[in-house]
């Protein structure tokens, strides 16, 4: 693994919402690959490269919360906007009406490391390397520093995070359990349908080791 | 229009609720939120968001680039803007196929006259599918929960009133009896963060923009008066400025640096003048400065 990155995670709530229960959110026990995926994404990202999540370890222990709040119910209409703008006539979401309350399920005190490593992509320019997007990854998350703040399944949970230097040791909350099936990561390579991918997920001593593991989709 | 944000910015919001109810939770009839494990009590993000948005539309009521799409109330009169200067975009269905950008220029038309949609970002459904990320527009400012710094005590008032709803209760009873819940006193902590990044290449959000929010935070709760919140007031807003569009420094490093103490750990603080809020500005990253906006 020439090109891995440990990054540590951190926050006082996540919500990796089940796709099952989206309405009133419930979340996964367990950070999703396609989270920890979208968080290093936040601190570094470049159509040259894709990060594939090696391994996400669980540093404390699940616990969760629960939060219910005032959502609105509908999205910004296309029709809506061209008439407004037409007409000239003022658009707007009347949240009064248009609510509804959702209660979520979430994690509460949350700690992972994520292992990381990324495969160069037909995109990248020429005088890009590994090497090169590596020391920028590196560089990004030990100063802190980000493209925009990585968050925890949602962005109001938003998630400090620092570089774990190759030499330093990662102790896992030593947690033992099966997670079933679990989001792997949508397939975006066809833009108009795009397909969710699942994966049995284990927990072995607070490690969930997802090299070699079976997609199904 | 305006240029975009250069910097990136980690900030810190402190407030506190006198003998009242900061934010309700419909899960326990509307008790104020507390996390039952530590007895702290919470405030949502779209709770602050919430007032941002009011303030705003209040503060800068009709003037264009400043409107307010999430609204809490219709206005009663609906009055006529003058047309806008759009796109020329006469059939939405029509223009998909013909023009490819009909996208970003609905996306940038929204940008530009929706002060809450180019600060926090919105869900919209203009955008053909997956083409954007499944049309989300992510916003630059990002707001976490706010904690109170010590466990909160939320306390049931008992209240009557001597006017009576249904002429069938007022034969057979003179007063009716209501409940309203406060916290005696509490002082938050938000954090926040504004991504310059997601300012130049999304939204547009502008210097003007940004020192329209920082006024909008610290007067959030002077327009927002009701019974119910008692007295609530922006203590700090204290901002950590980083001199480059990525950042300098962890923003936990920074949010680290802001202590707040209550000046005597055993008394119950009632007011603000029962903390001390000192931030350790000696030895800040390079690249960062910070500014208590308060």
């Amino acid at each position: 693994m020439a090109y891995g990155v440990k990054i540590e995670c951190w926050g006082p709530y996540a919500c990796f919402t089940r796709p099952e229960m989206k309405v009133e959110r419930v979340s996964y026990d367990m950070m999703t690959p396609s989270a920890a995926r979208g968080l290093v994404e936040a601190i570094f990202w470049h159509p040259g490269l894709r990060y594939i999540i090696d391994e996400i370890d669980l540093l404390s222990p699940i616990r969760y919360t629960n939060i219910r709040r005032n959502e609105v119910k509908s999205k910004v209409l296309s029709s809506s906007v061209s008439s407004g703008a037409r007409s000239g006539r003022e658009i707007y979401l009347y949240t009064k009406a248009d609510i509804q309350q959702r209660a979520a399920e979430v994690l509460k005190d949350v700690r992972y490391c994520i292992h990381v490593h990324f495969e160069m992509t037909d995109k990248a320019n020429a005088g890009d390397n590994p090497g090169k997007f590596r020391e920028m990854l590196c560089r990004r998350a030990r100063k802190g520093q980000c493209y925009h703040q990585p968050y925890l399944g949602c962005r109001e949970f938003p998630a400090g995070f620092r570089l774990v230097e190759d030499n330093e040791p990662v102790v896992p909350y030593p947690e033992t359990r099966d997670l079933g099936y679990m989001l792997y990561d949508m397939d975006f390579s066809d833009r108009e349908h795009i397909i969710p991918e699942f994966f049995h997920a284990r927990l072995e001593k607070g490690v969930m080791d997802l090299r070699n593991c079976e997609v199904h989709r | 229009m305006a240029e975009p944000i250069r910097n990136r910015y980690d900030f810190v919001i402190l407030f506190d609720v006198v003998n009242g109810n900061p934010n309700g939770d419909p899960d326990a009839g509307n008790l104020p939120r507390v996390d039952p494990e530590t007895g702290l009590g919470l405030v949502t993000d779209v709770c602050l968001k919430r007032k941002i948005r009011n303030y705003v539309e209040a503060a800068k009521e009709g003037e264009p680039g400043y409107r307010i799409y999430i609204k809490e109330n219709i206005p009663l009169e609906q009055s006529d803007k003058e047309a806008l200067d759009y796109i020329g975009i006469s059939d939405i269905k029509d223009v998909k196929k013909k023009d490819p950008d009909a996208d970003a220029k609905i996306r940038n038309f929204m940008c530009s006259n929706f002060y809450d949609i180019r600060t926090f970002g919105a869900v919209m459904t203009t955008f053909v599918k997956g083409a954007l990320n499944c049309g989300q527009v992510r916003g630059p400012v990002q707001l976490g929960f706010a904690r109170s710094v010590d466990p909160i005590a939320p306390q049931e008032v008992t209240i009557t009133r001597v006017a009576i709803t249904t002429t069938k209760d007022a034969q057979n009873k003179s007063t009716e009896m209501g409940r309203k819940y406060i916290v005696p006193y509490a002082l938050y902590q938000a954090e926040g963060y504004v991504s310059a990044n997601l300012a130049r290449k999304t939204t547009g959000f502008s210097e003007e923009d940004l020192a329209l929010l920082w006024k909008a935070i610290i007067n959030m709760f002077e327009n927002d008066h009701s019974a119910a919140r008692g007295n609530m007031a922006v203590r700090e807003l204290i901002v950590f400025k980083h001199d480059s569009e990525l950042g300098n420094a962890p923003s936990y490093k920074l949010f680290e640096r802001i202590h707040v103490e209550k000046k005597d750990p055993t008394q119950v603080p009632r007011s603000y003048n029962d903390y001390t809020v000192t931030v350790d500005t000696d030895d800040l990253p390079q690249g960062v400065t910070c500014q208590r906006m308060i």
